[in-house]
């Protein structure tokens, strides 16, 4: 799976990174590394207004997002 | 808090309290159309420990000690204070520099902007479309790259010093000291009762925490991914801003005699996109990087040393605008920070993979 790290990276950094990832992974699922409360919100919300399911897991000193794609 | 309300409702929430506020502490004391404004204020702080001695704006601002703390509180309350740094902190002390400078050419960082036109100021119409062309061109080297690099963690005790920095303003504000100047006149010398102005900050402070509201963020990130929950935060500002001016009767239409503002368009409209480029490149505008100096993050607090000292120069060189107009010196300060901060978009960034 694609993993996108942007962990120590401010905003809107993880957002833009992300949202790359998103068009250059078109219909695939991504996990985001992210290491605090800001960036996994903003990250959250893109991916909702994509149609991306989010499932946050929390790993050590941050999250873990795992964005999978709906099904249009 | 965040719990009980949807984010953007409590947002919006929060935008309408935080500018109802700002508007009222116009009544309560604060020169017109300035009740919060972190430029201006880091200007009258920066003049009150004599970083300056332009005479009539030194004083030290409670609201932005509260707004600090405010901050710091929520921080802790809530689990989010985590030490951090190491992210270019240099360039970050030089954009904040070169934002204060854009921002006093114009007279007001972006929260100002949005109150000059809740108080019907239309020379901040060309200021606030500053602030959205600014944005706009750090969104350009954002998606061409452009990274101030990973931060590390750090020491607390590294994360408690700009708190602990607010908190001596603090104790200065309210001891006052023989070193510490106080303008007798002027802007400087109008103000709120210190326990107002320090009650409002910290409600502003926390706010501006738990909803991460920032006024160069939000026309961000509408352009950036047409997201509008910042963006809802600023029309909010906005919107409680008004109603309070309607109520206590501070709304002048207009774009002669305003408060504190000045009628060249080009220069209002270049400062501001000064201040919105480098807050952008910065990740932040003032109160963002108020707030998360209070969380934190060492970078946001190099940065607000770099505006403390940015307002310093501004007065010191004569950069700054009268309501005359703009000064000798203070568009040509403009134009090298826009060569500063374009440099910095293009030479700062990852290669794209």
């Amino acid at each position: 799976m694609v993993e996108v790290d942007v962990r120590g990276l401010s905003c809107p950094i993880p957002v833009v990174k992300t949202k790359k990832a998103m068009e250059q992974n078109p219909g695939q699922p991504l996990a985001v590394l992210t290491d605090n409360e800001t960036s996994k919100e903003n990250v959250s919300r893109l991916a909702g207004s994509r149609g991306y399911q989010i499932q946050v897991e929390k790993v050590g000193g941050g999250y873990r997002l795992l964005l999978t794609p709906g099904k249009n | 808090m965040n719990r009980v309300l949807a984010p953007k409702t409590f947002m919006i929430v929060a935008g309408l309290v935080g500018g109802a506020l700002a508007s009222f502490m116009t009544y309560l004391g604060n020169p017109a159309n300035m009740g919060l404004c972190i430029a201006c204020f880091t200007r009258d702080i920066a003049g009150a420990l004599g970083l300056h001695r332009a005479a009539t704006v030194q004083y030290l601002r409670p609201e932005i000690m509260g707004i600090a703390l405010g901050a710091f509180l929520s921080a802790l309350i809530f689990g989010e204070f985590r030490a951090r740094g190491g992210s270019a902190p240099l360039v970050r002390f030089f954009l904040g520099a070169f934002f204060m400078i854009g921002a006093l050419v114009f007279l007001g960082c972006p929260v100002r902007v949005v109150l000059r036109l809740a108080g019907g100021d239309l020379n901040a119409v060309a200021g606030l479309a500053g602030v959205m062309a600014g944005a706009l061109a750090g969104i350009y080297f954002l998606k061409q790259g452009f990274n101030l690099g990973r931060w590390q963690p750090t020491y607390t005790a590294a994360g408690w010093l700009m708190p602990l920095f607010m908190l001596g303003l603090l104790l200065l504000a309210i001891f006052r000291p023989a070193f510490i100047l106080f303008s007798k006149e002027g802007p400087g010398a109008a103000h709120a009762l210190l326990g107002v102005s320090l009650v409002a900050g910290l409600i502003i402070g926390f706010l501006a925490q738990r909803t991460r509201m920032c006024f160069v963020g939000g026309w961000r990130d509408l352009f950036l991914v047409k997201d509008t929950y910042l963006f809802s935060g600023i029309a909010a500002f906005f919107v409680g801003a008004l109603l309070v001016n309607a109520i206590i009767g501070k709304i002048h239409i207009g774009f002669m005699g305003q408060p504190a503002a000045q009628t060249n368009q080009l220069w209002n409209f270049l400062g501001m996109a000064l201040a919105g480029l480098t807050a952008t490149l910065m990740g932040g505008c003032p109160l963002r990087q108020t707030v998360l100096a209070s969380e934190g993050d060492t970078d946001a607090g190099v940065a607000i040393m770099g505006m403390l000292a940015g307002t310093a120069f501004a007065h010191n060189f004569q950069l700054a605008s009268s309501p005359q107009g703009p000064s000798a010196y203070g568009p040509v300060a403009v134009i090298i920070g826009l060569v500063f901060a374009v440099a910095v978009g293009l030479f700062m960034r990852e290669s794209v993979d």
